[in-house]
Order: C-alpha cells, then sequence, then structure tokens
C-alpha cells in the first residue's frame, strides 16, 4: 500500500504542503484511485460499497430525526406524528430512515452470502470476515433500539420480548432484565438509553467499517474465481474508474427499488400494530420483529420441551435458556466459519458438492425467515424445527466434511487466465 | 546487560536512595523483582480503581430511587363479582385479581401436582381462596395473556392464554401447556381489611 502510496505528486502546492505533513492524499489516492482490484469482479461485488452508501444515508437522516425527536413516553408517539405531518420534509426524512433499515439488511445480507459463495471468509481473510459479523451484530442492535423510539405497539412489546430473552438466563437473568429496564417494565428510562444508544451504534458501526475495509486493503478482495491476484499488471485494474463507475452503476440500480418503497409502499415493510401508540396493559395478538429478524426468531421459537435438538441439554437448561443460546449461536457461529470449512478451494464454482449445499442453507434460511412470521403453531412449528436443524447441521457437520470429502474441479492458473479462458477475444495484442 | 551498563544502573538506583542492601552483586536480580512488583502493584491498583469508576457507570442504569418508591399499590375489592377479573398496575406491571368462583376453585384444587410443569399447590398460591391475585405478565417472555375479560380466549384449562407464543395457564395462573418455564407469579400482599389488598 506504501508503495502505491509513495509515486503520488501533486503540481498543488497547498496539496503537497498538507501531504508533507499529513499525508491523506496519497493515501486517499492509494486506497481509492489507484488501488488495485481485481479485474474479474461480478455485481455481486458491489453491495459492500452499497452499505456503505447506505449507513451513510441512515447517519445523514437520523441525525435530522433527532432535532425533531422526543425521548419521552408521554412525547415520542405523538412527536414521530409531529415529523410526519408538520416538520418540513418530515415525512421523507422518516421514510428513508424506516426504509433505509430494511435496506441496509437486505445489501449486507446478499453482501454476506456473497463471501459465502465465494470463500471469501478464508485464509487470510479471517479477521475482515469476524469484523464483518460484528458489523452484523452492531447493526441488528442498532436496528432493534431504533424500533423501539416510535413508541408503538410492536415498539413496546418487540422490546418486551427481546429484553426479556436474558431472563432465561438462571440466577442473574432477572436481575440483568431489570438492568436494561432501569424498572420492573419497558419504560421511560428503558426509552432514553435505547435512543442515546441508538445514536451511539452507528458510529461505532463506522468505526468497525473503518477496520472492515483496513484488513480488505491488506490481502485486497476475493473474486469470483477465488484464486489469489498473482501479478498486479495481468489480474488487477484500478479502483477508478473501473469500480467506481460499476458501484455507481449498481447504486443508481439500489436507487430505482429504494425510492420506489420509499414514495410507493412505505409502511409495506413495517406493521400496522406500531401506529397504535404503545400500551403497556394490552399484548398485541401476534408479536412479529421486523423482516430481517425472523430467521433468528425462528430459531429461537423451535426449541421447545419436544424439540429433539434439545433433548441432549435438556437435563441442564431450560429450553427457553436453550432457545436464546441458539439464537445468539447462528450468528456466532459465523466467527467459526472459516474453520469450519475445511475445502482448501474458495469458490463454491469450483466446489461442485458445496455448491448445491450453499444454495439449500440459503433456501434454508428463507424458509426459517417464513417461519418465524407465522404465528408457533401447527405446521409451522415443525418446520421450523427442520429447518433449524439443517441451519446448524450445515454449519457445524456439512461444512467440514465436505471440504474433506469433495474433490474440487481445476483451479485456472490466474484471474487473468480465467478471464481469457471464457473470453479468447479478450487476448490482449502482444 | 554489560557490566558497565549494571554499574550504572546501580549507582543510579544508590542514588535513589531508600531500600537499597547495597553492593552484593545481586544488583540486576534485585533491581528486576523490584520493578517487576512496582508493575504488578501499579497495574492492579490501577485495575481495582478503574472497575471501581466503571461501577458508577454500570449501576445507573438499574433501577433509580423514584422508581423503587413506587413499591405498593392499594386495591377496593368491593365492586368485584364473583366471576369477575379486574387488573391493577404495580410497579408499571400489571397485576390480574380474580374472584373466583367454586367451579374455578375446585377445578383448581382437584389438579394433580404431578401433572403440572411447575409444581405448587393452589393453597400455596392464594391467601383466600376466592381471591387470586397474581403478576399478569407471561413467564415466557414477558406479554399479557388474555382471559381477563368474559370475552377473552382463556385456554385449555379456563384460565389465561398468551397469545404471543400460546402458554396455557389454569384458573390458580398455572402454567399447563406452551413455553412458558414458570406458574405466573404471586406478588407479595395483604389483606388491610376484608375488601381492601395491599399489594407489594
Amino acid at each position: 500500500m506504501s508503495s502505491q502510496g509513495s509515486e503520488f505528486k501533486s503540481n498543488s502546492a497547498i496539496v503537497n504542503w498538507i501531504e508533507y505533513r499529513l499525508p491523506v492524499f496519497s493515501f486517499m489516492n492509494g486506497q481509492l484511485n489507484e488501488y488495485p482490484t481485481p479485474k474479474n469482479l461480478n455485481y455481486m461485488w458491489n453491495f459492500g460499497s452499497l452499505a456503505g452508501i447506505v449507513l451513510v444515508i441512515m447517519i445523514a437522516t437520523g441525525i435530522t430525526l433527532a432535532m425533531h425527536y422526543t425521548a419521552h413516553v408521554d412525547y415520542a408517539f405523538d412527536s414521530v406524528e409531529r415529523i410526519m405531518r408538520d416538520v418540513n420534509y418530515g415525512w421523507l426524512i422518516r421514510y428513508i430512515h424506516m426504509n433505509g433499515g430494511s435496506f441496509f439488511f437486505i445489501v449486507v445480507y446478499i453482501h454476506i452470502f456473497r463471501g459465502l459463495y465465494y470463500g471469501s471468509y478464508k485464509a487470510p481473510r479471517e479477521i475482515l470476515w469476524i469484523i464483518g459479523v460484528f458489523i452484523l451484530l452492531a447493526m441488528m442492535a442498532t436496528a432493534f433500539m431504533g424500533y423501539v423510539l416510535p413508541w408503538g405497539q410492536m415498539s413496546f412489546w418487540g422490546a418486551t420480548v427481546i429484553t426479556n430473552l436474558f431472563s432465561a438466563f438462571p440466577i442473574i437473568g432477572e436481575s440483568v432484565v431489570e438492568w436494561l429496564w432501569g424498572g420492573f417494565v419497558v419504560d421511560n428510562p428503558t426509552l432514553n438509553r435505547f435512543y442515546a444508544l441508538h445514536y451511539l451504534l452507528p458510529f461505532v458501526i463506522v468505526g468497525l467499517v473503518f477496520v472492515h475495509l483496513w484488513a480488505l486493503h491488506v490481502h485486497h478482495s476475493n473474486n469470483p474465481t477465488g484464486v489469489e491476484i498473482k501479478n498486479l499488471g495481468e489480474d488487477t485494474i484500478p479502483f477508478h474508474p473501473y469500480y467506481t463507475i460499476k458501484d455507481l452503476f449498481g447504486l443508481g440500480v439500489l436507487l430505482i427499488f429504494f425510492a420506489g418503497f420509499v414514495f410507493y409502499a412505505p409502511n409495506y415493510m413495517g406493521h400496522p400494530d406500531n401506529y397504535i401508540e404503545a400500551n403497556p396493559l394490552v399484548t398485541p395478538a401476534h408479536i412479529v420483529p421486523e423482516w430481517y429478524f425472523l430467521p433468528f426468531y425462528a430459531i429461537l421459537r423451535a426449541f421447545t420441551a419436544d424439540f429433539f435438538l434439545y433433548w441432549p441439554v435438556s437435563w441442564l437448561i431450560s429450553a427457553k435458556l436453550a432457545g436464546v443460546l441458539a439464537m445468539f449461536g447462528s450468528i456466532l457461529l459465523f466467527v467459526l466459519l472459516p474453520w469450519l470449512d475445511t475445502s482448501r478451494v474458495r469458490s463454491c464454482r469450483y466446489r461442485p458438492v458445496y455448491r448445491y449445499f450453499f444454495w439449500i442453507f440459503l433456501i434454508d434460511c428463507i424458509v426459517l425467515g417464513v417461519v418465524g412470521g407465522k404465528p408457533a403453531e401447527g405446521v409451522w412449528v415443525t418446520i421450523g424445527q427442520i429447518a433449524t436443524f439443517w441451519y446448524f447441521f450445515h454449519l457445524v457437520i456439512l461444512t467440514p466434511l465436505i471440504g474433506w470429502l469433495e474433490t474440487p474441479k481445476p483451479l485456472p492458473e490466474s484471474i487473468s487466465a480465467s478471464v481469457l479462458q471464457d473470453n479468447p477475444a479478450a487476448q490482449p495484442a502482444e | 546487560m554489560s557490566d558497565t551498563a549494571a554499574g550504572a544502573d546501580q549507582a543510579h538506583q544508590a542514588a535513589d536512595g531508600a531500600g537499597h542492601d547495597g553492593a552484593d552483586g545481586n544488583a540486576e536480580i534485585d533491581e528486576k523483582t523490584r520493578r517487576d512488583f512496582l508493575i504488578m502493584s501499579t497495574a492492579a491498583v490501577g485495575g481495582v480503581g478503574a472497575a471501581m469508576a466503571v461501577w458508577p457507570l454500570i449501576d445507573q442504569m438499574n433501577p433509580a430511587k423514584d422508581t423503587l418508591a413506587l413499591a405498593s399499590t392499594e386495591v377496593d375489592l368491593s365492586p368485584i363479582e364473583v366471576g369477575q377479573s379486574i387488573t391493577v398496575v404495580w410497579r408499571g406491571k400489571p397485576v390480574f385479581i380474580r374472584r373466583r368462583s367454586a367451579e374455578e376453585i375446585k377445578a383448581a384444587e382437584d389438579v394433580k401436582l404431578a401433572d403440572l410443569v411447575d409444581p405448587q399447590s393452589d393453597k400455596d398460591r392464594v391467601q383466600k381462596p376466592e381471591w387470586l391475585i397474581m403478576v399478569g405478565v407471561c413467564t415466557h417472555l414477558g406479554c399479557i395473556p388474555l382471559g381477563q375479560k368474559s370475552s377473552d380466549p382463556k385456554g385449555e384449562f379456563g384460565g389465561w392464554f398468551c397469545p404471543c407464543h400460546g402458554s396455557h395457564y389454569d384458573t390458580s395462573g398455572r402454567i399447563r401447556k406452551g413455553p412458558a418455564p414458570t406458574n405466573l407469579p404471586v406478588p407479595g400482599y395483604e389483606f388491610l381489611q376484608d375488601t381492601v389488598v395491599k399489594i407489594g
């Protein structure tokens, strides 16, 4: 990196004056302009920068909403309605922020599954991947607390159910929950602290994103072949203009869908119950979290006394605690993924067996999402339990096993060789 | 460390004075153990100090004094007819008070303890069998069970039913079916008069 930076020269005396004292221009030039990027990246590689842009949109709209929001149980709901009706463009800013939350998760989930398919988590990118898991966790905490702020029925009861998860821990559980609440129920102290943390956490995410990019730029992007860069001249192209323009095109497409939701279906991904002010004495008939939490919610609810995955631990912990641990474990397992996947081949392009199981795993996650949105009764319980079993079976058993047993297809010699093989006409003139 | 450097250290230490045990040839070892001791004790004191300084930042999130002060509620039971329920607020939580009918009391008392998820006899849950008083918060994840109004679903055991995740409670508020782990808790309460109860 420093070698790219050292070649930086400017004609501007001001730039050179600053550069001598703080080498920010050579840094930007090295990381965003000349930064060598594999030349075969497909559109799946757009979603990292798209996530970054959505984060900026969320912070910009969030700070402006904070200028009008009142974090008090008596005023919160009305202050949000005032934003919707009276504040200039308040409706627009809030709808962008509301739907932006959903789009952040859409973009990040695609980004994660891209990493899963192309093996982007494997050496030497384990830390890059693990920081990504932490970003996901920080996003979930931020989104959960943000959803509480409008103080509607779903806000209140979502907060109640999720904070009650911690009561599953023996002995300390009850005190932990009261500590989280600052009282004996979700109330004004809870709303205040959630607001403070909802404002803080996005900046923590910004910090994590910087470390994520730092780790990325040490070993450069993975690519669809999963083969490392061997020759900077043959295998890479500069980030600018090639990928700035490709990312901008992707952004245009994303914004079309985003604007579609904001202007034509702003409440499609929300719940009507959240337009009823919170009532601590009446629980809505059907509580569901936001869609991006549904797969994890399904895992939580799958653990009932008669679920066979619970039997081995039933002598030790309650089904409720098992569900809570499984839910957190379903995300934390991704920290171990670089070591659970025993295959030395990164990309599923060259993994004829694992590739199919990748798609089954993706479908399994979608099934969990559907089940999480249904009432916990009848056939949905069974489907949820089977899908929960498969989720863990895939990560803990199948992933190491297939890595050992599978015979991968031959890998291309280099990124460049793979590109030329796909398109012989692209042979450079000698 | 070379001889000269050790000598210089020793001289430096001697100049510092206190606690130096003279030029006995073990100055280097002596220096190391003393430095280790100073580093470890400084780290220990600093660590304890930091932990103590963090505690107020953690404890501020616990219920404040004014929150704790709202600890008891008095309720007049005289308007409640047999078979009726009311919900009162205690510490921000709903408390279910039900004037049970003779059949409900009999149903609650007849249950064998072996059939219960969280075994507790009905007489351990009430002071007067007619009055069932308990915190109306589902022990699963904190929703409010239905069953207070006569039109509400009361579950398979004629008591309360939690709509969130399908927990069924009987006429004593004990968990009979569904994911909730324990019975609806009975708060501390006392009868001030025949028809006035103080909760908390």
